[in-house]
């Protein structure tokens, strides 16, 4: 009763019936691998969370301080106020080193759910027309939340995050002509300079988290006003969306997603240690740790970093020094290919229509192999990240394995591009449904390129049946063979119903049911037959003479009774 | 009827199995609350919190798994683009006789305006970078080391020649410079015979000096192998050959670790006689 009046009285101001009602009958497809945005959304949550706890505690400032608390190698210590505030919200406040990992695991799982996210929509063509601008939206914030992670993960002042930061200044320093204004004005002077943490910490606070929460409410609108693409399956077509509807089905679900989500980071935040700076010790110059690898996302850039031979270019007296090409090259090209790749892949498939229905990835065994040389390759460079441990485990010489994942970096991923290709022509050419499944034939197809399409079983076109409510409310049906689908909003009146349904399923003929018991359906709108026409007419004109007639006397009896 | 409709099996033992659930998160909850009270401690709190989201996350998909449709429903997808007309109507009502895009002069002064203001504002940025400092490349370009500047360690205590031992290097700071970013370098003794470059910088004796920081990015190279007289850098694995003036041998690395002049004074600290023999650490545009 009070949540009826309270609604009664939101309605009166705000007029939020329709749009709930429309927001309440959204339908989500039902496909797992459609869950991966939102557990990045969920993740962004978890971070907000932690996070903002974190800054109650955290002092971004390198000003030097001494620690004095119950981590003991480190108590009575002169050390950075950022090294002592960390360290103290881990050892020190109750409950802080819990938030603190679980905010650090939280960011990996955030970025890994983006690139996941990303790979979904690139394998299966999500991100071809009128989705092109999300893909954009989306490949920005992929390059934020690299950002962000980066600058989050350098603001202890630890002697591990310092020597990342390094890493990147010198990177920065790097870029021709203006690398080294831009890195003196964004460290403020040389490195390490006391500017640095306090930007750092705005950065990673409030600038990029907003900038962020701003693309990822216009990814949303984006995806309400689009709507979602789907797989192909039955009933399924280029303008309707099938699936569950957001209440209740798809909104329990989700919540479920989010509560798994907060569930996977707090319990690796309170089991699993990570970035334990206590042991790393504070920032100097002068030291450096070893093994050193950064977070999973970063390590592709450190991995080129050490792959990437000694070649320093002298253009007109002036250097371009050895980190420009793997560091800074390789992320401008791969992003901006990123950036690129909806219009690059229409200029040469020349599909310029609009796509509802989503691809198998098999479907285009070209986008496969791009995808497959990419994630190769990449993958190649985050190994190289880690080559000194492989070298302390193996017991090889580094220069060795350095050698080694230097060719891999070149024949790998064209080999398995080319693998991928084939793979995915001779899925194409079949009818096996996963790469087990191929036959011989298959695989000659696929290495040959001739293909017999197979023989696919047409979608039914189906019939759609129209009905009234008792409560005199509308709706309608899809039938195929086998697969019944509900119009997924209740219409107030039988044109919307219709016009829903034609909509969804244009050129399919509409049936309206016989009325339930009890109710009395208005005739349905028929063109007139040639019969009718004629009667009318004929009652049209009679009326019209009676009319007159009656108006004659009318006016002649009022006269006469002047 | 459809499956949006359709009886669902089992639904009695679902029912229980939620409310299991939903349980084990409220015990979850009561758990952490009492384990922060009792202490906090992490691997519990992560444990308690970790279970009683567990618990929602189970109950939630059983749910929406066992007590609800999934699927069934189908919403249309209306033409995003208008009509034509509409477009037009639009394109009228923006370019309309009134409107302000129709007044090219006064259009075109406004956006040289507002671009002014806006490039006028970029100035405040130079101040990200201090007026009181030099401009980069002379920053870049110079270090504390100057002649005279006493060698320390980086607590402070000023070295001798005979602090460098034969095993290990003694890494140096300018005296009151100790956090420069620069500036560290460090000490080493090498066989004389086994040189087969002479450093660029001289040498106080067998002891030479270099700068600590790799030239491909600016690690300190802080691991010496002492048998074969390399420093290899822990970051990006380079790798310097002393007896060759620190030339790079491995690794990403291409100049050599610039070396730091020093001689010893009439107390016998060592000092410094000048700036490293080219700038230390990463290459940039202007590097000399």
């Amino acid at each position: 009763m009070i949540t009826r009046r309270l609604y009664r009285a939101l309605d009166a101001r705000l007029g939020t019936t329709s749009a709930g009602r429309t927001a309440l009958a959204k339908v989500f497809p039902d496909h797992w691998t459609f869950m991966f945005g939102e557990v990045a959304i969920y993740a962004f949550l978890a971070l907000v969370l932690t996070g903002t706890y974190l800054t109650l505690f955290f002092e971004p400032s390198t000003a030097e301080t001494v620690y004095d608390g119950a981590y003991q190698p480190l108590d009575g210590s002169k050390v950075s106020s950022a090294f002592a505030s960390t360290v103290a919200l881990s050892w020190d406040v109750r409950a802080g080193l819990l938030m603190r990992q679980a905010h650090h695991w939280a960011a990996l799982l955030f970025v890994a759910a983006i690139v996941v996210h990303l790979l979904r929509v690139f394998f299966t063509g999500a991100f071809r027309r009128p989705r092109e601008l999300n893909w954009v939206v989306g490949v920005t914030m992929l390059a934020l939340a690299l950002l962000n992670g980066f600058t989050g993960y350098s603001m202890p002042d630890d002697l591990l995050s310092g020597t990342g930061l390094r890493i990147i200044y010198s990177t920065v320093l790097s870029v021709p002509v203006v690398g080294s204004w831009i890195a003196m004005l964004a460290v403020g002077g040389e490195f390490p300079s006391d500017e640095t943490t306090p930007r750092l910490y705005i950065s990673h606070v409030l600038i990029v988290p907003a900038i962020f929460l701003a693309l990822i409410s216009l990814h949303l609108v984006m995806i309400i006003r689009q709507k979602h693409s789907q797989f192909p399956g039955p009933g399924r077509r280029e303008h309707n969306v099938v699936g569950s509807r957001l209440w209740p089905a798809y909104a329990v679900r989700s919540l479920s997603l989010l509560a798994g989500v907060l569930a996977a980071v707090f319990a690796l935040g309170g089991l699993v240690q990570i970035n334990p700076v206590w042991i790393y010790g504070p920032f100097h110059p002068a030291q450096a740790t070893s093994p050193a690898q950064p977070d999973w996302y970063v390590a592709w850039g450190d991995g080129a970093l050490r792959l990437f031979p000694p070649i320093e270019v002298h253009i007109a007296g002036h250097l371009v020094p050895a980190p420009f090409f793997p560091a800074v090259g390789l992320g401008t090209v791969t992003f901006l290919l990123l950036y690129a790749w909806p219009w690059l892949e229409r200029w040469r498939t020349g599909d310029k229509a609009s796509h509802q229905i989503l691809e198998r990835p098999r479907e285009r065994p070209g986008r496969v192999a791009v995808g497959a040389y990419a994630l190769t390759f990449f993958t190649v460079l985050l190994i190289t990240a880690a080559d000194d441990i492989i070298a302390r485990l193996t017991g090889l010489p580094v220069t060795g394995i350095l050698r080694t994942l230097q060719i891999l970096v070149l024949v790998l991923p064209l080999a398995v591009a080319a693998a991928a290709f084939v793979v995915a022509r001779s899925l194409r050419a079949g009818s096996a449904t996963t790469v087990g499944e191929l036959t011989r034939e298959d695989l000659h197809a696929g290495l040959t390129g001739i293909e017999e399409s197979p023989e696919k079983t047409p979608d039914p076109a189906g019939h759609i049946r129209l009905w009234r409510n008792p409560d005199d409310t509308w709706r309608w049906r899809w039938h195929g063979s086998g697969d019944d689908l509900t119009s997924n909003e209740v219409f107030l009146d039988r044109q919307e119903a219709l016009d829903a349904a034609t909509t969804a399923f244009p050129g399919i003929p509409v049936e309206q049911d016989e009325p339930p018991e009890g109710v009395v359906l208005p005739p349905p709108r028929r063109e007139p037959g040639p019969v009718t026409k004629v009667v009318a007419g004929l009652v049209w004109v009679a009326m019209a003479v009676l009319g007159r007639r009656a108006d004659r006397l009318q006016s002649s009896r009022s006269e006469a009774a002047e | 009827m459809s499956r949006a409709q359709g009886p669902i099996s089992g639904e009695k033992g679902a029912v229980r199995r939620i409310r299991l659930a939903f349980g084990v998160a409220m015990l979850g909850a009561v758990g952490f609350a009492v384990t922060y009270s009792l202490g906090g401690n992490t691997q519990l709190l992560g444990i308690s919190l970790g279970i009683a989201f567990a618990g929602l996350a189970y109950g939630l998909a059983a749910w929406g798994r066992r007590l609800l449709p999934t699927g069934g429903y189908v919403e249309e997808m209306p033409e995003l683009s208008a009509p034509p007309r509409r477009r037009d109507l639009l394109a009228e009502a923006m370019n309309g006789p009134e409107s302000p895009l129709g007044r090219r002069g006064l259009m075109g002064m406004l956006m040289l305006g507002v671009g002014s203001i806006g490039v006028a504002l970029l100035f405040p940025l130079r101040s990200l970078l201090s007026f009181r400092k030099p401009d980069p490349v002379t920053i870049l370009r110079h270090t504390a080391w100057e002649p005279g500047v006493r060698l320390v360690t980086p607590e402070g205590t000023p070295v001798r020649l005979t602090d460098v031992g034969p095993e290990t290097i003694q890494i140096v700071v300018p005296e009151g410079h100790t956090r420069d970013g620069d500036a560290p370098a460090f000490l080493v003794r090498l066989d004389p015979e086994r040189l087969r470059r002479q450093p660029a910088a001289g040498r106080a004796g067998d002891v030479v000096a270099y700068s600590l920081l790799c030239t491909h990015a600016g690690c300190p190279v802080a691991l010496y192998e002492q048998t074969t007289a390399r420093m290899l850098c822990p970051c990006h694995q380079s790798a310097f050959d002393l007896n060759r003036d620190a030339a790079p041998i491995a690794g990403p690395a291409a100049r050599a670790l610039p070396g730091l002049p020093i001689e010893v004074d009439a107390d016998g600290f060592l000092r410094a006689r000048g700036d490293f023999t080219s700038p230390p650490g990463a290459g940039f545009w202007s590097y000399p």
